[in-house]
């Protein structure tokens, strides 16, 4: 295999497979590496061994038709490389990659980002117990493991895949104690301002509006307008706290908490590339500034999928396609009125598969409460900063996001700041009276995946310098 | 508060010489840069370190010496008046020497500089393998490695926390502390001087220079020409380990919460402060060379820091002529000077005037005489 | 804190967990097979010694984190099992022997 291709596309979820499948289409090499161990992201993770047992079913249909999808890519004839750690990209462009222990570089002239989204993180005291995880991990739980909380879990958070998971699991056979629905009184009236544009999509609606009927008749009782929580045990999660909007206050057992308050794109990377980002404030996080394209600031460099910004897998496919027609034409392969011919019916599916998201926005924005925890709470995971220490420090001559890294800590760790960076921009920002957008986000430095100083050791001597 | 002074420039150099000044009874405003500036005090190693410097310069190696034996005074009070733990340790340091030729280079090399300083009593020694395995007993060294320089006067300290205490320092002290507060323009307004900042004009009757490599353009408007290069160095960290390092090595530290800190790299790059991967492979192989068992630990960050370098890569500390109380104070190894920045430095800052025994800094020595 | 819903059977590997032999299938991830242990923490922090748990389950969290065959520091929700794997639950800082 050589180690030179036309494209490097990073991640193999719906973005990355559509995006592979058109570029060798027109003729590209194309090389996929991915940190998973199999094609689909998450929306379809573990499609390829899942689709075939029983549990299939109950995963619902939008998730079978990852099935399809995987098979194309798996032979549309690019190099894929999975359970592969991509840490670092230079100009030029050379892709560090590990796997399996070797580290090795792959030059490539485009590269398509299409690495996705993560949940958004949700600072809250005990949120580090064990026992508490996202909603997200406890579905790639039940797809990837057919497993789910011993005991009747709780669940917080807002957003579609709260409802989602929940169907599942009823329909797998778990059970709910209750749903802390943390979504602030009065949002349906802004959020329905958005609803014309979204007429299109009204399945959608409807397919969630089942959701929480199902969740209704089956008798899960739903507590409202939740915005406090506190996890609490000696060594893993024992009870939970909270409180609502009407100031109702409880306290309950509980060995399973699974939260989820939206997902943000993955910018990791694209921050790393020096690639500019911008606030978009009705996913309150940050994007990469991208043309009609997807391409970013950086000329070649291209993102797609959730990381371009949140529209789910049902943008990311026209979003990988697109990027993946203008590399072809940028490299040659098509001519540009062949590209804006074909790229005509993955714009119109682009635009459809965000009408509703506008809706979705306005109506799951965070809560006010959710980037302002209480002092004694762990803001840093990795570092164990809390965001007291961080407040304090703020009004100390009122410094930014990387000066109070370097002093803190805060963002060092392993996780490279994807679970602290948020909160950090907002505390500092509140601190300091600055937009969010204003205080910024952390710098970010390789590796963006975990690599070892041997398998660094191990990079070819010889390799000539771009 | 209208200041005695203004140090521009938050680094670890400019804070010194501010908490210096602050603790002093000086009325001290320090102005720091932007989030995103260059800021080489954030990419530091740490090491607080005398041994192989100088060469050609007894001056600075006496700088240096000067500034060790304060070490410890200033750790102590700024730790008592800040509450942070620096992390100072001086058991000192090892330069580790792969194959018997770097060996007897390394010890040719601390000769010359030895001699050069006179007669004293030598500081430092050449350890073998066998000594330096007893030396670090948790550690299984590499094939290659011949022994160390073992310099007894080096140490090192936690960098980043030495920033934050000189800044929590000078706020300690009565002075002020201002972040993304960059001057853009220096006048004079008659014995004053007058900052011009983006919306607003500061006024102090003295100033000290102190703005890494946004230096030059400051001092060359109070008559001060300082020639300044970047030189980047690339430092790889770990994951956090038990101790295994008792004490610092020239590019290998184990700090006090466990991470290794590697490096740093010597590039010619100009203002580029990205990390290149070629680096981080040469890096690491030098590292498993040395110490092997080194290869199965995970790297958590690689960054680059721009050292600020003068043409002879010593540091400059000028009064200028044609504008008396503007100094500039530049130097690339602001944490081992800290000590001698916020103590000596800062006494002659205070008192107005620098001492003969500055002389050797003063930035005149790059002057291109004219040709006849 | 977690159970499988159905018998693994012929897909059905042991790995060892802190030497302790332990039923897992295949496609799984370790983390997922550590959710299902009565213990329910996975690592201590190496800051203070803290319990923690696989929490995103998509490799950006860097909670899961155990030694996998001699490997330190693994992201065990990135890793599918496979069978006679040994993992070891850590414990604060990695020694630089293990």
């Amino acid at each position: 295999m050589s180690d030179r291709t036309d494209l490097l596309i990073v991640g193999a979820g719906p973005a990355g497979m559509a995006a592979a499948v058109t570029a060798r289409r027109h003729g590209l090499s194309v090389r996929v590496v991915d940190d998973q161990p199999a094609p689909g992201g998450q929306i379809w993770r573990g499609i390829e061994t899942v689709a075939a047992t029983p549990r299939a079913k109950r995963l619902g249909e939008s998730y079978l038709a990852g099935a399809e999808r995987a098979a194309a890519f798996r032979a549309c004839g690019a190099d894929y490389e999975s359970a592969s750690q991509l840490w670092q990209i230079e100009p030029g462009f050379r892709a560090f990659v590990t796997r399996g222990g070797k580290a090795r570089a792959v030059t490539a002239q485009a590269i398509i980002l299409a690495t996705g989204a993560q949940e958004r993180p949700m600072p809250f005291p005990g949120w580090t117990l064990p026992g508490v995880l996202t909603v997200g991990a406890a579905q790639i739980l039940l797809k990837t493991a057919d497993s789910v909380p011993e005991q009747p879990v709780w669940i917080a958070g807002c957003g579609p895949l709260p409802l989602l998971y929940m169907t599942q699991l009823l329909a797998a056979g778990g059970r709910i104690a209750g749903f802390l629905d943390t979504t602030p009184r009065g949002r349906l009236g802004p959020a329905l301002r958005h609803l014309p544009r979204g007429l299109g999509r009204l399945g959608d609606l409807m397919k969630g509006l089942s959701w929480s009927l199902a969740l209704r008749r089956a008798g899960i009782p739903i507590i409202r307008h939740v915005t406090e929580l506190r996890a609490e045990g000696e060594g893993r999660l024992q009870r939970l706290r909270y409180r609502t909007e009407a100031g109702q206050e409880a306290e309950v057992p509980a060995e399973v908490l699974l939260v989820h308050e939206g997902v943000v794109p993955n910018i990791h990377a694209p921050l790393a590339l020096g690639c500019a980002v911008s606030w978009h404030a009705g996913q309150h996080c940050y994007v990469p500034v991208l043309d009609a394209w997807g391409e970013t600031s950086q000329a070649n460099i291209f993102v797609a999928g959730d990381g371009a910004g949140i529209g789910g897998a049902e943008a990311a496919e026209p979003r990988g396609r697109l990027a993946a027609l203008r590399i072809a034409a940028k490299l040659g392969r098509l001519d540009d009125a062949t590209a804006e011919t074909a790229a005509a019916p993955e714009r119109s599916a682009l635009s459809s598969a965000l009408a509703l998201r506008p809706l979705l926005d306005a109506f799951y924005a965070p809560r006010p409460q959710l980037y302002a925890p209480p002092d004694e709470t762990l803001v840093c995971r990795c570092e164990e900063v809390t965001a007291g220490e961080l407040r304090a420090r703020a009004v100390e001559g009122r410094p930014g996001p990387n000066q109070l890294k370097a002093f803190t800590r805060a963002g060092m760790g392993p996780c490279q700041g994807r679970q602290c960076g948020y909160t950090m921009a907002h505390i500092v920002a509140a601190a300091q009276g600055r937009s969010v957008e204003e205080v910024g986000f952390y710098r970010i430095r390789p590796p963006l995946k975990p690599v070892t100083l041997g398998e660094l050791a191990s990079l070819d001597e010889q390799e000539p310098a771009a | 508060m209208r200041p005695d002074i203004v140090v521009i420039g938050g680094g670890t150099v400019g804070a010194a010489i501010a908490y210096g000044l602050a603790c002093k009874r000086q009325k001290v405003l320090l102005l720091d840069g932007d989030d995103g500036d260059f800021r080489a005090a954030r990419a530091n190693f740490g090491l607080v370190w005398l041994q192989g410097k100088g060469l050609g310069m007894p001056a600075y190696q006496a700088l240096t010496r000067d500034s060790i034996a304060l070490w410890r005074g200033f750790t102590e009070q700024l730790e008592a008046e800040t509450a942070l733990d620096l992390a100072y340790e001086q058991n000192g340091g090892l330069a580790f020497c792969l194959g018997e030729q770097a060996f007897e280079k390394r010890r040719l090399d601390l000769l010359r500089l030895h001699n050069q300083r006179g007669d004293d009593e030598p500081d430092w020694e050449m350890l073998d393998r066998s000594a330096l395995e007893r030396l670090l007993p948790k550690v299984t060294l590499g094939p290659d490695v011949a022994g160390a320089s073992f310099g007894r006067r080096d140490g090192h300290a936690n960098p980043l926390r030495l920033l934050a205490a000189l800044h929590a320092g000078v706020l300690h002290h009565g002075g002020a502390l201002r972040h993304r507060a960059r001057v853009q323009r220096i006048e004079r307004s008659g014995t004053d001087f007058k900052l011009v900042l983006d919306g607003e004009t500061l006024t102090a009757p003295r100033i000290v220079i102190a703005a890494g490599l946004g230096s030059p353009e400051l001092a060359r408007q109070v008559g001060l020409d300082v020639p300044l290069r970047p030189e980047r160095g690339q430092v790889l960290v770990t994951e956090r380990l038990e101790p295994f390092l008792p004490l610092p090595a020239s590019g290998l530290r184990q700090t006090s919460e466990g991470t290794v800190m590697i490096g740093a790299t010597k590039d010619h790059s100009g203002f580029d402060v990205s990390t290149t991967g070629e680096a981080a492979a040469r890096l690491s192989r030098k590292t498993v060379q040395i110490m092997p068992a080194l290869a199965k630990v995970g790297l958590v960050r690689q960054w680059a820091g721009l050292r600020i370098l003068t043409p002879d890569s010593y540091p400059i500390y000028a009064q200028s002529q044609s504008h008396p109380g503007a100094f500039v104070a530049l130097c690339h190894s602001g944490v081992t000077l800290a000590a001698f920045h916020a103590e000596d430095l800062a006494a002659a800052i205070a008192a107005g005037a620098l001492p003969e025994r500055f002389s050797p800094f003063h930035q005149s020595r790059f002057d291109v005489p004219q040709a006849a | 804190m977690f159970r499988k819903l159905h018998d693994p059977g012929p897909q059905a590997v042991t790995i060892f967990i802190d030497g302790r032999p332990v039923t897992a299938e295949l496609g799984e991830s370790v983390a997922a097979v550590l959710l299902r242990q009565q213990e329910g923490w996975s690592r201590t922090t190496p800051v203070s010694q803290s319990p923690r748990a696989p929490y995103c389950m998509m490799g950006v969290c860097f909670e899961c984190l155990v030694e996998i065959d001699g490997q330190g520091s693994v992201q065990s929700c990135l890793t599918p099992v496979a069978n006679g794997m040994h993992i070891a639950r850590q414990q604060g800082r990695r020694s630089l022997s293990a």
